[in-house]
């Protein structure tokens, strides 16, 4: 993420292709990237950029093993060991009895980790406010940004002649 | 662009629409003042809203004597409509989860508001456990915490307390699931909104950019919750059946149940998709997004679990017979021929025998059928329950307590006014939050739009289609 008050120059694309070609160029050109933004998920587009595979769902593993440890340990005391009571005759570890709990406390866990993680790691929460570079990006528009806060006018003139030649409907510059 | 398209692909996406346009029309449901129909019906709603909550007030005041519920038929209406509900909230989480791990495209013109549907159907059915339990300002004692009372804990062994467990489960996940889907909407809804609008939004959407990287994550999340989530919604069902599996009532005590009640869930839960659907695409004028493909669809998924849950009433009667246990015999023979033979013969027409007529593909592709037998099949899947519970415990195991049960006018109000309850939070959510998703619905849109598939396709697609 960029840090405060960057200064941003940007493209915007009318078509999820035309992006991907462009930062297929970009690669080839050695331009440092900062970010893409589209309104939709596009797909092939992360391998260009170099993201690798997102680790969420290991942690999601984590949460849920937790979640299942949690809820069936917890069982385990209160009815072993803190106040045991006999229902229908049955043992006091009724395991199969506690397999039901045990999954939903599983899911739950996994889902309310998993779903906070994201939050967090992607600093979104109720009242962040989204540093937004053009409105139409959630509409029709896919950004390309680079971070000129500490760029050379040569260098950024090479991005303008890189945004011209890869077909950008507009090119802006804004401090976010 | 350039790969072949199969020519089995159906349009998902119908009126040349750009991705500009998807933003336009999806969004201007939430733009626009009200229409006519919505504040009738939203006026409409809020009327069985508030008998709802003076049905309550007066239970609650006056206490559980108040409904028809007796011994031994104590389950009463309250808990058919409980199962009922619970049912109608599991198409939404099947639609985004289960078709989300198939990859079924047409998912993304449904999921949305069948799973805003889900929730505002658990909110409907939490209604009738907790106020069954009579002391409802007690309630929380179904909640497992150290208390002052020994600490006297819940009992881990009983249905009843995996109920609430699952259902609150499938609550809070199906609750993530929509609204973390939603986010990346609401910020298009923002960053096209003005004044206090904006602001709205804005906290709404959480800071959403649409960052490569966020939509990674934002996929990944929505994978993984879908995969959690199909077993889930798998268990929430089960375990409501073993409400009954695992009591010792003849009629109940059947180890089909899981499996027939899971079926039935989703059965009855698309039934009440395409009620909301086939007037939600007339009234916000969604039929390019909402098409017949999708309704075609559904209509199949109505016919099979239909079909299975035809299958599983026979197998029941079946079994019953083939066991040679005469109580259980009886007890079948009772839901057949019984004082509610009625609702019996209501159910089966309602839930095996109409819904067959979607074999035909015209009927399928039909509006008016579709909004015909929906609603057939939301009061058979209501009879099944009744059938349940109401026949099995008015002939219990001593034939002097037998007796007949009919509801009172605060049972029925209580219901009529959780369907006020449901449509009430439902229009809201149609006002405020883009009834289909947006960014889905582009996503899709080079493979399932009517301009680059199908018979007006550019680019002479139309040949290449004849080779698969």
């Amino acid at each position: 993420m960029a840090a405060e008050n960057t200064k941003v120059l940007y493209g915007l694309y009318n078509d999820e292709e035309v992006l991907k070609g462009a930062v297929k160029a970009a690669n080839a050109a050695h331009l440092d990237i900062m970010d893409v933004f589209t309104p939709f998920p596009v797909h092939g587009l992360d391998p260009l950029l170099g993201l690798k595979e997102s680790r969420l769902h290991y942690l999601g593993f984590i949460y849920g093993a937790t979640g299942a440890l949690f809820g069936f340990l917890a069982m385990t005391w209160i009815f072993v060991s803190d106040w045991p009571t006999m229902y229908g005759g049955k043992p006091y570890w009724s395991v199969p009895a506690f397999i039901p709990i045990t999954f939903e406390m599983t899911v739950l866990f996994a889902a309310w980790g998993m779903t906070i993680t994201f939050y967090t790691i992607c600093g979104m929460w109720p009242g962040v406010k989204a540093k937004t570079l053009d409105n139409r990006i959630t509409d029709d528009k896919f950004c390309i940004a680079f971070d000129v806060t500490n760029a050379s006018d040569s260098s950024v003139d090479q991005l303008k002649g890189f945004f011209q030649n890869t077909h950008a409907e507009e090119v802006n510059v804004k401090t976010i | 662009m350039s790969q072949p398209v199969a020519a089995v692909r159906h349009i998902l996406i119908e009126g040349n629409k750009s991705y500009h346009n998807i933003t336009e029309d999806l969004c201007s449901p939430t733009e626009k003042s009200p229409s006519r129909e919505w504040i009738i019906a939203f006026s409409l709603s809020t009327v069985f809203l508030g008998l709802y909550v003076f049905a309550i007030v007066w239970t609650v005041w006056k206490g559980i004597g108040e409904w028809g519920a007796n011994r031994s038929i104590n389950w009463a209406w309250d808990i058919t409509n409980f199962v009922w509900w619970i049912g109608i909230g599991h198409a939404g989480t099947l639609i985004s989860a289960i078709l989300l791990l198939f990859r079924q495209r047409w998912r993304t013109g449904v999921n949305r508001a069948a799973e805003a549907m889900t929730i505002f159907a658990v909110i409907c059915a939490g209604q009738f456990p907790i106020f069954h339990m009579g002391r409802v300002w007690l309630a929380f004692f179904i909640m497992p915490f150290p208390n002052t009372r020994g600490p006297l804990w819940t009992n881990f062994n009983s249905p009843l307390l995996w109920d609430v467990f699952a259902i609150s489960t499938y609550f809070s996940v199906s609750l993530l699931f929509w609204y973390t889907g939603l986010v990346p909407d609401l910020a298009t809804v923002r960053d096209r909104a003005k004044g206090f609008r904006k602001k709205m939004y804005e906290t709404f959407s959480f800071g959403w950019t649409g960052s490569a990287k966020h939509w990674q994550r934002w996929e990944a999340l929505s994978l993984v919750l879908a995969g959690i989530s199909t077993p889930l919604v798998l268990s929430v069902h089960t375990i409501v059946s073993f409400d009954f599996a695992t009591s010792v009532v003849p009629g109940w005590h059947t180890t089909i149940f899981p499996p027939y009640f899971v079926a039935g869930a989703i059965f009855s839960g698309f039934a009440m998709v395409q009620t909301l659907m086939v007037i939600t695409r007339k009234v916000l004028r969604l039929e390019q997004y909402i098409t017949i493909n999708h309704i075609e669809s559904m209509n199949k998924v109505i016919v099979l679990t239909g079909t299975i849950v035809g299958v599983a009433y026979l197998t029941e009667l079946f079994i019953a017979w083939y066991s040679g246990y005469i109580y259980e015999q009886f007890a079948f023979y009772n839901r057949v021929f019984g004082i509610y033979w009625w609702s019996y013969f209501g159910m089966m027409f309602c839930n095996v025998v109409a819904p067959q007529v979607f074999w035909a593909r015209s009927i399928r592709r039909s509006i008016w059928w579709t909004f015909f037998l929906s609603i057939i099949i939301n009061i058979g899947m209501w009879f099944e329950r009744f059938v349940i519970i109401a026949t099995t415990l008015a002939r219990d195991f001593l034939p002097s307590s037998w007796s007949y049960y009919r509801p009172t006018w605060v049972e029925i109000a209580i219901f009529t006014g959780t369907i006020g309850l449901f449509f009430f939070c439902y229009l809201i959510f149609c006002r405020v939050a883009p009834v289909v998703a947006i960014a889905e619905v582009k996503s899709i849109l080079k493979v399932a739009g009517d301009q680059y598939i199908g018979p007006n396709a550019k680019h002479g697609h139309g040949e290449k289609t004849h080779h698969h």
